[in-house]
């Protein structure tokens, strides 16, 4: 493994993309540092997943730099790439578990396929991993048999099985309900701590978001409009943060002027 | 009318141009792939052990009208002796490999082209990639690998099965000499009629499972949906062509083949 290089991770300067005529990404930019919990908020269809796909390597960025670990990560640079996947995991937003392998042997299938462990070994790691994520009794059950809070604990068992340094989460609550919200974001936060991953994490929950990052950045309009920490998110003025850190209080206001017969006034900035 | 007929080719060279790539890079990528043997031997299940059943049924059922048809026939010019030599040839040279690939299409490409299609879908080919696993090594060479072995097989068991099925109709049923309808048999099929069928099982093979695996694998460029629809048609759009093609690649290896 290399130095840090000034204790940051991953860097991003001035990522853009598009699709047809519609910008998802102007111009986006991030620094996460290594050993952090930091989540990017922003609205649904903000292009908070598709930055977060443009760091994974699965969608390709039109613009901008992405440097891991000091180094530069361009697609024609495939050590690079090479290196940046085998020291990162992906949470998929609907988890991408494979429902014709079991349990077990999707948490093994990292491992098979990219390293030379033998069977033994991999095994072995792959039921240590079950076990931390409280699988173990499931190991041969299919996706498909399992809760969705199950199903979310083995996409996160198959992406600490490779003891990565950065985990990328797209929407890890996405569709759950408040308390489970909480449970996902606690299994982030305890798991990144007893594991020493760095993870990067987009959503729109905002308390829980709060809640668990160390740092916080608000994607708006294919920008970063915020970054800070939790108290800099809480105490900002910033009027797209407010929009959404104050959207409990917004929605009370909203149905007050419904409920007086009036015009609700929305503001989609 | 110029236009839209150049936009087309353009299209349709485009096409066969990624197929081609596709497949490829799929046999390049089988390097990369660890621990294939064990997705070889399940592709070979799927494409193999479960399409049995329907295969013989379908052999049994060619041979059985093809004895029929070919008694009556050759009836008429007292040749029922030929019956063999007619069962045998048709079955050898086109109907076995033919009709072998179109139940294996019918049946395992279609399974094949949804299969990845809910894959690239649900995302489970991003999370490959995201591995740094080859999902062409890992999703489509095994099935191209099993193919190439499964084809001739299946079109071997058709036309043993086919051959029995013109036994059965035609000395069972209507009387011909066993005897007769067997020799006929190892007099009328030589070596070149067994490779002509393994050559085209083995190109409908490669054919086939590599057009399934395309259109499920891109599943998620279709123009006209998206999501299930998108699979959906990815999947008709997969079986249709393949048999399509199945019958073309068997006009032009026959006219390649051709003897007298």
């Amino acid at each position: 493994m290399s130095a840090p290089h000034d204790g940051l991770l991953l860097e991003v300067e001035g990522l853009r993309k598009r699709f047809g005529e519609n910008v998802v990404l102007d111009g986006t930019s991030l620094r996460v540092k290594r050993g952090s919990l930091v989540t990017v908020l922003g609205r649904s269809g903000s292009g908070k997943s598709v930055f977060l796909k443009c760091l994974g390597g699965v969608v390709r960025p039109d613009e901008g730099t992405i440097r891991f670990d000091g180094r530069e990560q361009r697609p024609e640079d495939r050590a690079a790439r090479a290196d940046f996947r085998s020291r990162c995991s992906f949470l998929f937003q609907g988890n991408a578990l494979f429902d014709s392998l079991t349990a077990l042997e999707n948490v093994a299938l990292p491992l098979e396929q990219t390293t030379d462990l033998k069977d033994r070994e991999i095994r072995e790691r792959s039921l240590e991993a079950l076990k931390q994520l409280e699988l173990e009794k499931h190991q041969d059950r299919y996706p498909g048999q399992l809760s969705g809070g199950m199903q979310k604990r083995l996409a996160l068992a198959r992406a600490i099985v490779t003891r990565p340094e950065l985990v990328l989460f797209d929407e890890p609550t996405a569709g759950l309900d408040p308390l489970r919200r909480n449970a996902v974001f606690a299994m982030i936060a305890t798991y990144q701590r007893q594991f020493h991953f760095t993870a990067l994490v987009v959503t729109h929950d905002v308390p829980e978001a709060l809640a668990a990052s160390d740092h916080v950045a608000l994607l708006d309009n294919g920008k970063m409009c915020f970054e800070g920490t939790p108290q800099d998110f809480a105490a900002s003025e910033n009027s797209v943060v407010r929009g959404f850190r104050d959207s409990a209080s917004v929605l009370g206001t909203m149905l007050a002027e419904i409920r007086r017969g009036e015009a609700p006034s929305t503001d989609e900035s | 009318m110029v236009r839209a007929t150049g936009k087309y080719t353009l299209g349709l060279v485009q096409e066969l141009g990624d197929f081609a790539l596709f497949t490829a890079r799929s046999f390049a990528d089988v390097p990369k792939s660890r621990r294939l043997g064990r997705r070889v031997v399940r592709a070979f299940f799927e494409q193999g052990v479960r399409c049995l059943p329907v295969v013989m049924i379908v052999g049994m059922f060619t041979g059985l009208v093809l004895g029929l048809q070919g008694y009556y026939v050759l009836n008429k010019f007292g040749s029922e002796g030929l019956l063999g030599t007619l069962v045998s040839l048709s079955l050898v040279r086109e109907m076995g490999p033919v009709l072998a690939a179109l139940m294996l299409v019918g049946q395992a490409g279609s399974a094949l082209a949804a299969e990845i299609g809910i894959q690239r879908n649900s995302e489970q080919i991003a999370a490959l990639e995201m591995m740094g696993v080859s999902s062409h090594g890992y999703l489509v060479a095994p099935r191209l690998i099993a193919a190439l072995i499964v084809f001739p097989m299946q079109a071997a068991i058709f036309v043993s099965v086919g051959l029995w099925g013109g036994s059965l109709s035609g000395s069972l049923l209507l009387g011909l000499e066993p005897g007769i309808y067997w020799s006929a048999v190892e007099r009328a099929v030589q070596s070149n009629d067994v490779i002509e069928c393994f050559v085209k099982a083995t190109t409908f093979g490669l054919l086939t499972t590599g057009l399934c695996a395309y259109y499920g694998f891109n599943a998620h460029r279709s123009p006209s949906a998206t999501g299930a629809r998108a699979v959906s048609a990815a999947t008709t759009h997969a079986v249709v062509l393949s048999s399509i093609m199945v019958l073309a690649a068997d006009y032009v290896i026959t006219s390649f083949l051709v003897r007298t």
